[in-house]
């Protein structure tokens, strides 16, 4: 019985843990900004919930499995929160690799800053030319 | 903001307490009268110094359709989570990915609200923003392969906010939703 409990928790924390270092490659090597978010929110949502369920399975204590189902529920609301608003900020300030975009629906909607201020990457034309001094 | 009675104004913060003394509850870990009269004392302080508006428009919970709702949204998270898995892992990395607009048909805040965060934790799709007036969603899609796959990734998101109007709309949002989708054929923006 704990055999199977145990190998199951087991399961559950390798497959956790692996999603996680998954989140972490996709990090470093999807192309842009609102890519990386994708890899910030769903392996790493996922894998956060394996390592509860495991560990719920292997501490084995209710006021443990509390505090891991409160983890895993504010990790289910906030996660999507910040994601939407890093990538919200990106889109605005031009930091799309436009070229890898199939289709962009929100292009001619009035979305983006149309201030250049600097910190856009080096492929971003600004919207109007800097004054002339 | 029209000043209400005071007994609706308490009524609708009945759930924010339950909810408030719940998880100082589930903190604590242990179960004893001490933390819910305590729970009770943080929770009435966190409503008078950090008033939140009440979510409008009242929701009703059908056990089945929530049911429905959860096996969906679980699937879809493994299915999910192993897709931007295996992208992050695979030679080619991710190549194509797309921006589009998806119009809703739910009116309500609370309905809305979960549309997005369901739609930001199922896959390859992220909310880029939410426009509530037109109710129209703006959504990145990590990755499509052809414009056909786009179509079917936007068919996805209205079967979720189908699903979610199933389990928690009121009668009127079940009613309107079903109007719309008669006029128009499954999947298709209008």
């Amino acid at each position: 019985m704990s055999t199977v409990a145990d190998v199951v928790a087991i399961g559950c924390l390798l497959a956790g843990a692996f999603l996680c270092l998954t989140a972490g490659l996709g990090l470093v090597r999807f192309p842009d900004v609102l890519s990386r978010m994708h890899a910030g929110t769903k392996p790493q949502v996922l894998g956060v919930l394996l390592i509860m369920v495991g560990g719920a399975i292997r501490l084995s204590g209710w006021s443990a499995t509390w505090m891991l189902l409160l983890v895993a529920a504010f990790q289910l609301l906030t996660a999507p929160v910040s994601a939407h608003l890093i990538s919200r900020v990106a889109y605005r300030r031009r930091h799309v690799r436009r070229d890898l975009l199939l289709v962009d629906e929100l292009a001619d909607g009035g979305h983006q800053d149309a201030v250049h201020r600097g910190d856009e990457p080096g492929d971003a034309p600004p919207e109007e030319p800097p004054p002339a001094r | 903001m029209s000043v209400e009675p005071a007994a609706t104004r308490l009524r609708h913060q009945v759930p924010l307490v339950v909810w408030l003394v719940l998880v100082w509850i589930l903190l604590w870990g242990t179960w004893s009268w001490a933390n819910v009269v305590s729970g009770l004392v943080v929770a009435l302080a966190v409503l008078v110094f950090l008033p939140l508006p009440h979510v409008v428009g009242g929701i009703r919970v059908r056990p089945l359709a929530l049911l429905a709702f959860v096996g969906q949204f679980v699937t879809d998270l493994v299915v999910s989570g192993a897709q931007v898995a295996w992208l992050a892992l695979r030679p080619g990395g991710a190549r194509q990915s797309a921006i589009v607009r998806v119009q809703l048909h739910a009116d309500s805040d609370l309905l809305l609200t979960m549309v997005a965060e369901a739609t930001s934790l199922v896959p390859g799709s992220l909310v880029l923003d939410l426009d509530r007036e037109a109710r129209v969603m703006t959504v990145h899609l990590l990755h499509v392969r052809d414009h056909a796959h786009v179509e079917r990734e936007k068919a996805d998101v209205l079967r979720t906010e189908q699903r979610l109007v199933g389990a928690f709309g009121s009668a009127a949002d079940v009613e309107s939703l079903r109007a719309v989708r008669h006029a128009t054929p499954a999947g298709r923006t209008p």
